[in-house]
């Protein structure tokens, strides 16, 4: 098992999302970030006086997958997080020990795959 | 026209410098309170409409809440800027042209009263005082206070323009749409419509009676809100409102609470906006025109919350706010025209109307604030009522239309189709003026920001800093503790001109 996570511009998201549920990868995390890399800050002007900011806001994304789907999930973010320029982020692959699907207590890779039957929809 | 304006605008300027000011009312009225005879009606109705006029201000506070709260964080610094900037431009615009063209008597320019009036060019006034404002002559109070009242009518209907065009417009439209709108299109319209021009008049073959409208549902909220239609068609939807199937999407504003108390405040305004268009307190019927205001407001409420029950099944709260607004916007041409049992009904109609109008709408034109419906629609609908509701003696008092009554009192659709006219005839006047000034607007320096400039939010983009700068970025000193190498101060800051570049960058 691994765990991806990426660092990536807030527009690039939605379409991540999108593929990666077809795909078949419908669970994932977001965090609001902010970052430094080298990407620059911006200068905000208030009441006649500059400040500079340093930092950037970031999505935060992350998933656990098994080690033979990693290349999906990088693949689909590398598609759409990337413009070419400097702020488009970074990905990590990271070893996962243990995994447990806190509902039912499965634990291992099994708890990486989606239940079989009905997707529960969104409420109305 | 413009060339008459053009003309016009430095007599009248010479003039102040020149004469002295004998034809101000002001000056009779003081000299007149010194001798200890001053009419008492005067200081007391003058009061009144002050008051009133101090109220229609404060609309400007309900219509920047309501604005702010129906737009994302990231814009919602903007809406304070437009505000204060809009009210201002349009100010200077109405003391110096607009009064004149909208009420002034119509002896200095040679035109026909009937298109537009001409006395009072920086509120300098030729003539007879008294005869200087024929519409408003009837009450004694001062011109300075009808100027001041009918100003925060123009301001209103100025501001109803731009929650259409909220997140993606620039900021030198609304400076240059100002000064055309108060300075020309408002003044005609609204003249025409209640300022003694031709449809209050029904001096035409197309309509038996004049039109029908006390305090301006079609004067200044359906002009507001046909500006803001003309606009919306040449601006287009804000980045992500429909999706790639067509179908459109919501964009939540970012704060409910905002425009629940940018309601409340225009509710409170409203009681400025017809009582005080009775422009006295002599005859006490101010009274009697808020009795209806607050039931007409009742019944949008309701309206809107039962059509929102059935047609949405929720309780929306953006349509709850939207159905006051339409109810009080539907009940203002008819609120000194009406008995008061008629004020719930016109609401009731106006909050069923806007629910469904912003649903209908929503799928093609993005208004993210509901103002061609609960202005546009209700505005409408508000002009018709009278043609339906008005009392004979209501009719007969204020002395415009036919002195029968609505369709419900006498049977006849005269005075209808006077309201359909006038309605006609105020909307493709403002559409087209209005359309045509957008036009250029877009032609030359440009409607709407670039896409990068409305990912990244108008706050930042228009005026460098953000309304809720915690919400998007650090503390200052957080972040220069933790800009790392790459952070030297050559490298960090874009230039003091575009701030984030990268408008992907900031949060949406």
């Amino acid at each position: 098992m691994r765990m991806v996570v990426a660092y990536i511009r807030h527009e690039a998201f939605e379409p991540i999302r999108q593929d990666l549920l077809e795909a078949g990868f419908p669970s994932l995390s977001i965090t609001e970030v902010k970052g430094s890399g080298r990407q620059k800050g911006i200068t905000e002007h208030y009441r006649g006086s500059e400040l500079q900011i340093h930092l950037r806001p970031k999505l935060k994304l992350e998933m656990v997958v098994e080690t033979t789907d990693v290349e999906v999930v990088k693949d689909a973010i590398l598609r759409h997080a990337r413009t070419g320029n400097v702020g488009d982020g970074k990905v990590f692959v990271l070893p996962v020990e243990e995994a447990v699907r806190i509902r039912t207590g499965e634990e291992g890779e099994e708890v990486l795959q989606a239940h079989q039957g009905e997707e529960i929809p969104a409420e109305a | 026209m413009r060339s008459r304006l053009l003309r016009a605008a430095p007599m009248a300027l010479l003039a102040t410098l020149i004469l002295p000011a004998t034809a101000l009312a002001t000056d009779v009225d003081l000299q007149q309170a010194v001798d200890g005879k001053l009419d008492s009606s005067i200081p007391i109705n003058t009061l009144w409409v002050v008051v009133a006029a101090v109220f229609v201000l404060l609309m400007q506070a309900g219509f920047a809440m309501l604005e702010i709260g129906f737009s994302r964080a990231k814009n919602a610094g903007t809406g304070v800027a437009k505000i204060l900037t809009n009210l201002s431009i349009a100010a200077v615009c109405y003391w110096a042209v607009g009064f004149a063209f909208a009420f002034g008597s119509a002896d200095v320019l040679g035109i026909s009263g009937h298109i537009l009036g001409s006395n009072g060019f920086f509120l300098q006034f030729s003539g007879n005082p008294a005869d200087a404002l024929p519409v408003m002559g009837v009450s004694s109070a001062t011109i300075e206070s009808k100027f001041l009242f009918q100003f925060a009518f123009c301001a209103v209907s100025l501001a109803i323009v731009w929650g259409s065009t909220l997140e993606r417009i620039k900021y030198s439209a609304y400076v240059i749409y100002a000064v055309v709108f108060a300075a020309i299109i408002y003044p005609i319209g609204s003249h025409w419509v209640f300022g003694g021009g031709w449809l209050q008049n029904g001096d035409t073959p197309l309509m038996p009676t004049g039109m029908q409208d006390f305090a301006g549902s079609t004067a200044v909220h359906l002009i507001g809100a046909t500006g803001a239609l003309a606009a919306l068609l040449l601006l287009g939807p804000r980045k992500g409102k429909y999706g790639p199937d067509g179908k459109p999407r919501a964009i939540p504003g970012h704060s409910m609470p905002l425009v629940g108390l940018g309601v409340i405040i225009l509710f409170f305004g409203w009681f400025g906006f017809n009582p005080g268009s009775t422009l006295g307190i002599t005859d006490t019927r101010l009274a009697d025109v808020a009795v209806v205001t607050l039931l007409g407001a009742a019944g949008g409420v309701i309206g809107a919350f039962a059509a929102s029950q059935l047609k949405l099944k929720t309780i929306d709260i953006g349509m709850i706010g939207n159905g006051m607004i339409a109810g009080l916007v539907a009940i203002t041409a008819p609120s000194g025209y009406v008995e008061a049992w008629a004020g719930p009904i016109i609401g009731f109609v106006a909050g069923v109307i806007v629910v469904l109008g912003v649903i209908a709408i929503d799928k093609r034109i993005d208004d993210p604030i509901g103002a061609t419906s609960a202005h546009g629609l209700a505005g409408i609908w508000g002009t018709l009522s009278c043609g339906l509701f008005t009392a004979p003696r209501l009719a007969e008092y204020n002395a415009f239309g036919d002195p029968d009554g609505g369709l419900l009192y006498s049977g006849k659709f005269t005075q209808l189709i006077a309201q359909g006219v006038g309605v006609l005839v105020a909307f493709s006047f403002v559409f087209i003026l209005s359309y045509l000034t957008f036009a250029a607007i877009k032609a030359s320096v440009g409607l709407r920001v670039s896409e990068e400039e409305e990912d990244a939010g108008l706050d930042i983009v228009e005026h460098g800093m953000y309304g809720y700068p915690e919400q998007f970025i650090p503390l200052p000193e957080i972040g220069a503790a933790s800009s790392g190498p790459a952070a030297k101060p050559s490298t960090v800051g874009a230039p003091a001109k575009t701030p984030a570049t990268r408008a992907g960058e900031v949060p949406a």
